[in-house]
């Protein structure tokens, strides 16, 4: 047993034998998923309330999926409609779901760190599904087993990031996965969208992409967060997609079976070629979605374990 | 009525060294310590020290007194061993007519049991348009002129402002940001808000406020005090304005002596200050730059925030951490390690600020006002932040290791604090 938090909260605080743990079982509900019989009461009687504080229809649909496979009760509260709007301060949210006794939290929020407060006032465990700028950790475990799927393995692959670093949690998921996993991990972007210091969390940075892609065994776009800029990070979408987009040409650095992915939604024709995303022999984009199922199933299964674990030792 | 402080580990912000002496106070005023006291304290082993001068406390009286009154941060000053408080106006409404001036200070006078002086708005409403009435203001008993942590934008506007005040002698304290760039930034742009995912300000912004306040200077002749400088890059400029003789100081918080950015660690908001908390480099060149004179004044930048503007996500929550009672202990820390001398620590925290308002207090010399306090600079604690005086109780030092406790402090020769 390697995975033991009470919380997922991001992929900083999970050692490489946790993140193995975790890719082992959604391998395992991955290969469950594809039958067409598959009863698995693993959370039977338990509650899982999903809380999106910002609009999310695939996190969403896959995590209440997830759920459903295991036999969770699942409930939907779309929170960007309700309460905030009537000015309730997370906490006091925290409290209101106190008082429901749900087992599972699944929560997004648009401020970083904001779900990790939340974790701290609830009794339940809180899967974070995306908090600001900070961390998605189902994404970067979903990605890593993608990878790890169609590549053989998890180590010693180069790899590029590309796009809007800065305003993407994916990104930051994703290197501190990698990283962990010891990857060689590039970011490929302007220098409007790289974090600053970004270097010292050890990655190497590329503000040219035909050079950043240059024998990579996967390439990962990111879309380009529109609505989490506030003007003037890049000088238009035709420039942007010019320089950073991809396409046949710019792939053709990469290693010639390097696989394409993206998190999704896609902008086609602003950070990737509609071509590649559709291209069965390049994209894993498809796959990336039928992961993200398996992954969450694997995560609450495990959190739901640590929290049975937990009560045994308070008993 | 007399005092006698006997053999008393005595700091003159003045001299290079403690002395062991003693000192007499007679009607409020240190006196020669020859003759008769009507009160003797014995001080061994204890340290006594001008009180405390602390310039840009936040009162939120009036508007926000559910975070802090008068009262409570009075009760707050006396024990924290800060004998003279200078408010901020950037309270709802600003301070910025004599008549507000002269509502909160006699507020203030009630009950508040250490001296009370207070800083108006530079402009109505903290507005940026227009300037204040500053001789009116002057007159009703304002020591200094500031926005706050706004910053007037329109060069025009703080040109003739500046001009203005230059003419009455009136000291104008500024926050130097360039403020567009450093808008909505929480955490200090580098390593840890890359990791953490924060909307984070350039340090550059500091200096890049700096160099335009101190062209503004040079032009207007203005007498100039910057209430925070807190990154390494602003440093040289500051060095260079002083070299050119201009009539400018400037100020550091405790926070930003004593805690770094990491100290934010999982989006702790009791560590969200304004500026934002910045790297360790920058954090010891502060150090350096007190030891040395170029930082002129430590101040606590008191802000009480309650809680429910302080436990929301980081980026949400409400900016400034108290800081009266935790003054001593914090800037203490720079003492045990080695860095400052108690010598050093008062020059910035009494001395200079007394003398940059042109008070006669914060010294220990013959015929200042016996605003002193008496502490033990050694005794270790675990600070409960339940037991501070203010009203609000957000501390980054709840539950951290300190030394250092104020055990009375005299206003006036009168003890408004004893532990």
């Amino acid at each position: 047993m390697s995975f033991t938090s009470q919380h997922l909260l991001g992929i900083e605080p999970l050692r490489q034998e946790a993140i193995t743990e975790i890719l082992d079982l959604a391998n395992a509900y991955v290969e469950q998923n594809r039958k067409s019989e598959r009863p698995d009461p693993t959370l039977g009687g338990l509650t899982q309330i999903n809380m999106f504080f910002e609009n999310s229809t695939r996190t969403q649909a896959s995590f209440e999926l997830a759920g459903k496979r295991l036999g969770a009760v699942v409930m939907n509260m779309a929170m960007q409609a309700s309460s905030i709007k009537k000015g309730e301060t997370l906490i006091d949210t925290a409290l209101t779901l106190n008082a429901m006794h749900p087992d599972l939290l699944v929560v997004r929020h648009p401020q970083s760190g904001a779900v990790d407060l939340l974790a701290q006032k609830v009794n339940c465990a809180v899967l974070n599904a995306g908090d600001g700028r900070h961390e998605h950790p189902t994404q970067a475990l979903l990605d890593a087993l993608t990878i790890m799927r169609a590549k053989g393995r998890l180590h010693r692959l180069n790899i590029a990031i590309c796009g809007d670093i800065v305003h993407s949690r994916v990104a930051r998921s994703n290197l501190i996965l990698l990283g962990k996993m010891e990857n060689r991990v590039r970011l490929v972007g302007p220098a409007t969208l790289m974090p600053p210091d970004v270097a010292e969390l050890g990655v190497e940075v590329y503000h040219d992409m035909e050079e950043g892609l240059r024998d990579v065994d996967v390439v990962m776009m990111l879309r380009l967060q529109k609505e989490r800029m506030d003007g003037g990070f890049i000088p238009s979408e035709r420039e942007y997609y010019h320089r950073y987009g991809l396409d046949r040409a710019k792939l053709g650095f990469a290693k010639s079976d390097a696989i394409v992915m993206h998190p999704g939604p896609m902008n086609r024709g602003v950070e990737i070629d509609g071509e590649i995303a559709d291209d069965i022999n390049r994209s894993v984009i498809q796959e990336q979605v039928e992961m993200g199922v398996g992954v969450r199933m694997a995560a609450m299964h495990l959190l739901a374990r640590n929290m049975q674990n937990q009560k045994g030792v308070m008993a | 009525m007399s005092i006698l402080f006997k053999n008393a580990q005595l700091i003159d912000p003045s001299a290079e060294e403690v002395t062991t002496n003693d000192l007499m106070v007679r009607d409020g005023k240190i006196v020669d310590s020859s003759g008769k006291a009507e009160t003797v304290i014995d001080c061994s082993g204890k340290y006594l020290a001008p009180g405390i001068v602390d310039i840009g406390v936040k009162v939120c009286e009036p508007g926000e007194r559910h975070k802090e009154s008068y009262k409570t941060a009075g009760a707050a000053a006396a024990a924290g061993g800060v004998t003279t408080i200078v408010t901020r106006a950037d309270t709802d409404p600003t301070i910025d007519t004599p008549e507000a001036l002269e509502f909160i200070r006699r507020r203030a006078a009630e009950v508040t049991p250490v001296n009370v002086l207070h800083i108006a708005a530079l402009t109505k409403a903290r507005a940026g348009r227009e300037m204040t009435e500053i001789k009116f203001l002057q007159d009703a008993g304002a020591v200094a002129f500031s926005d706050g942590y706004r910053v007037v934008q329109n060069t025009k506007v703080l040109a003739r402002a500046m001009v203005y005040a230059q003419s009455l002698d009136a000291l104008i304290i500024a926050h130097p940001q360039e403020p567009i760039l450093s808008d909505g930034g929480g955490a200090t742009s580098g390593k840890f808000a890359s990791l953490r995912g924060l909307p984070h300000v350039s340090p550059m912004a500091e200096r890049m406020g700096l160099d335009r306040d101190i062209s503004m200077i040079e032009m207007t002749g203005a007498a100039y005090h910057a209430d925070q400088i807190t990154t390494k890059r602003a440093l040289p400029a500051l060095e260079r304005a002083k070299k050119n003789g201009l009539n400018i100081t400037a100020g550091t918080s405790i926070h930003h002596l004593t805690l770094n950015e990491f100290d934010i660690a999982d989006y702790r908001s009791f560590f969200k200050m304004t500026p934002p908390l910045r790297s360790e480099d920058d954090r010891i060149a502060m150090v350096e730059a007190v030891s040395t004179g170029l930082i002129d004044i430590i101040s606590s930048q008191h802000t009480p925030q309650d809680e429910e503007s302080k436990r929301l996500p980081f980026e949400a929550a409400a900016s400034g951490a108290v800081g009266l009672e935790t003054f001593l202990p914090a800037v203490l820390r720079l003492y045990h390690s080695g860095h400052l001398s108690l010598n050093h620590i008062f020059r910035a925290a009494s001395y200079n600020p007394a003398k940059r308002l042109g008070l006669n207090s914060g010294r220990i010399s013959i015929g200042a006002p016996a605003d002193l306090m008496l502490f033990d600079a050694d005794v270790p604690y675990v600070l409960n932040r339940e037991n501070l005086h203010s009203k609000s109780k957000n501390t980054p030092f709840d539950g951290a290791r300190l030394q250092g406790k104020v055990l009375r402090t005299f206003v006036g020769g009168t003890e408004v604090y004893r532990a």
